[in-house]
């Protein structure tokens, strides 16, 4: 085939893809940006009112609103609790999955395989149930019948951490396993026959081997956690009492639907993808060293 | 420390990590008395199905489960479509912008879908206008915004997928004088079926977990809500009618904890793939 007919046949295999993401992806992200500059609200949508171009007066509201820093602020510290607890119990339990027999690894998996591959709005029920004031488990153990953990600001947010940390962990221990797995037995066979203690093998070896899959498992995680919506709606009844639980992703959809303000929640919605590409782009960095191609 | 300390901690902490999946089973098999008594017991001995029933005659959870399937099926169905022929065009055609769309794939794949549901509230309410079928408060725009999500991490690993196959394949199936068209789809589409799996797997959860975008549009349409949401409307302020919410998740739950299974080789192998139910 010719090359112009290479490419014409190319172009027609990847039509439909191209439609399908021009028309509901790309459209739609340049659409985002165009909203986050008008003054964009009910009255407008329904036609009452014209259109109000206003540049970035949006991000200057936004910026200005110190509800919107106090939410910054939340989902930066909702998210690294998320990622630290999920990173340290999947890398424990990645180490101790190493040193048992296989049945009780199995038995551990599958366990961690349930807990992954729970609906988020199912897993958010549960753990409510598990935790709920008069008729859950957890307050009958511990005898404190009648205690709300949504009601205070900090338990709320504590027991949405748990239960992230619950369904996140599983995809940390299982790749840092397979990583460690893939460690070939020579190189901590050299290190004990130098000597090495188990300790040293670990800091020198190990790690060192294991550095880019523990940055990618790292980063992915923060993606992760850091757009956080089904289980703070859920959980906290769509953000807390007054808002106090929001974090960004739910405060854009608050704004947005509940406050008919879209404009201001398009831009929260901009100020995320930002900061999100920018984590992505060191994804991206670590992905290259740790081997990916293009 | 010894072998057996550390195995019956593993046991442990596996009991713990099943543990809210197993409350959730027992509680939906529990009679409505025992659910509600302040002191629950981590056993019954007069299982029932009394909850399931409720969720099913009362919440309508039937139709929801219905409309779920139908989002995941179409989504999976026209993913592999999509999927298979651009991954296609991409590994075995040379053409100018093909590294160009790479990159694109690529950067779509990491914005956060989270942050379009206000521009594509807004293009679901004016499809809606012209093709009904699509707009708001429809199945087929939960189809259409899944669909768009799942397809360039589809496109991406499939690309593996198809390359794996060798040239000569297709040369010797034009020399025996295979069509293109045959070739495609009589050779290459079931050679890939591996790869395919996978990525409908991911897609059919993702479709069948969301939670956000089925709530920004079915709006008013209460016969078009898909499970997330009707789950979500049982959760009432201090009247909670705990049996219900149970049975409803362990519904919920089962499908996605059976494809889990299915492909969990597939999922721990593409560990670098960042792969997420």
């Amino acid at each position: 085939m010719t090359a112009k007919g290479q490419g014409r046949t190319a172009f027609a295999y990847l039509a439909p893809a191209l439609l399908v993401l021009g028309g509901l992806l790309a459209y739609p992200i340049y659409q985002l940006v165009l909203i986050s500059l008008y003054d964009y609200g009910q009255e407008q949508v329904s036609g009452g009112a014209p259109l109000t171009f206003l540049g970035l007066g949006n991000y200057q509201a936004l910026l200005g609103d110190r509800q919107f820093w106090t939410v910054l602020g939340q989902t930066v510290a909702f998210a690294a609790v998320c990622v630290v607890g999920t990173l340290l119990v999947g890398a424990f339990l990645a180490i101790l999955a190493t040193r048992v027999r296989t049945w009780v690894r199995m038995t551990l998996f599958l366990a961690a395989l349930g807990a992954w591959s729970t609906p988020a709005v199912a897993g958010s029920t549960i753990w409510l149930f598990l935790f709920d004031a008069n008729f859950g488990l957890v307050n009958e153990v511990l005898g404190i019948q009648g205690f709300s953990w949504t009601y205070d600001k900090w338990t709320a947010f504590g027991l949405v951490a748990a239960q992230v940390i619950w369904c996140s962990f599983p995809f940390v221990m299982v790749t840092l396993y397979a990583g460690i797995k893939a460690i070939p037995g020579e190189v901590l066979e050299a290190a004990a026959l130098d000597g090495a203690s188990a300790f040293r093998t670990a800091w020198s070896v190990t790690l060192p081997l294991l550095r880019p899959i523990i940055l990618v498992v790292t980063i992915q995680s923060i993606i992760w956690d850091f757009k956080v919506f089904t289980q703070i709606y859920v959980m906290t009844n769509g953000g807390g009492i007054a808002g106090r639980n929001l974090v960004l992703n739910v405060y854009a959809y608050q704004q947005a639907f509940a406050a008919s303000e879209y404009g201001l929640g398009a831009a929260i919605g901009v100020v995320m993808t930002v900061l999100l590409l920018g984590i992505t782009m060191f994804y991206l960095r670590a992905l290259r060293r740790s081997g990916e191609v293009l | 420390m010894r072998r057996w300390v550390t195995e019956v901690f593993v046991l442990v902490v596996a009991a713990v990590v099943a543990f809210p999946l197993f409350w959730m089973v027992l509680s939906a098999f529990k009679p409505e008395d025992e659910i509600i008594s302040a002191d629950p017991v981590p056993w019954t001995t007069r299982p029932t199905l009394d909850s399931f029933t409720r969720a099913l005659t009362v919440a309508n959870f039937g139709r929801y489960f219905v409309n779920s399937i139908v989002v995941a099926v179409i989504v999976v169905a026209l993913s592999i479509l999509i999927s298979f022929l651009a991954a296609t065009a991409l590994t075995r055609f040379r053409f100018r912008s093909r590294t160009t769309l790479l990159i694109m794939l690529l950067v779509v794949q990491m914005v956060p879908v989270e942050a379009l549901t206000v521009p594509l509230f807004f293009l679901m309410r004016s499809v809606g206008d012209s093709v009904p079928v699509f707009g708001l408060n429809h199945l087929g725009s939960l189809v259409l915004v899944h669909l768009a999500f799942s397809l360039p991490f589809a496109i991406w690993m499939l690309r593996g997928f198809v390359a794996a196959v060798p040239l000569e394949l297709e040369e010797a199936a034009t020399l025996d004088g295979a069509s293109r068209f045959r070739f495609l789809w009589q050779v290459l589409f079931p050679l890939v079926a591996p790869g395919l799996v996978a990525t409908s797997v991911l897609s059919f959860i993702h479709a069948w977990n969301d939670f956000l975008f089925a709530k920004t549009f079915i709006i008013s349409a209460v016969e078009n809500q898909t499970l997330p949401l009707a789950l979500q409307v049982f959760v009432k302020p201090d009247q909670n009618d705990w049996g219900a919410i149970m049975a409803g998740s362990t519904l919920m739950t089962i499908p996605v904890l059976i494809f889990f299974v299915l492909v969990q080789r597939r999922l721990v192998s593409g560990l670098a793939g960042a792969v997420k139910g």
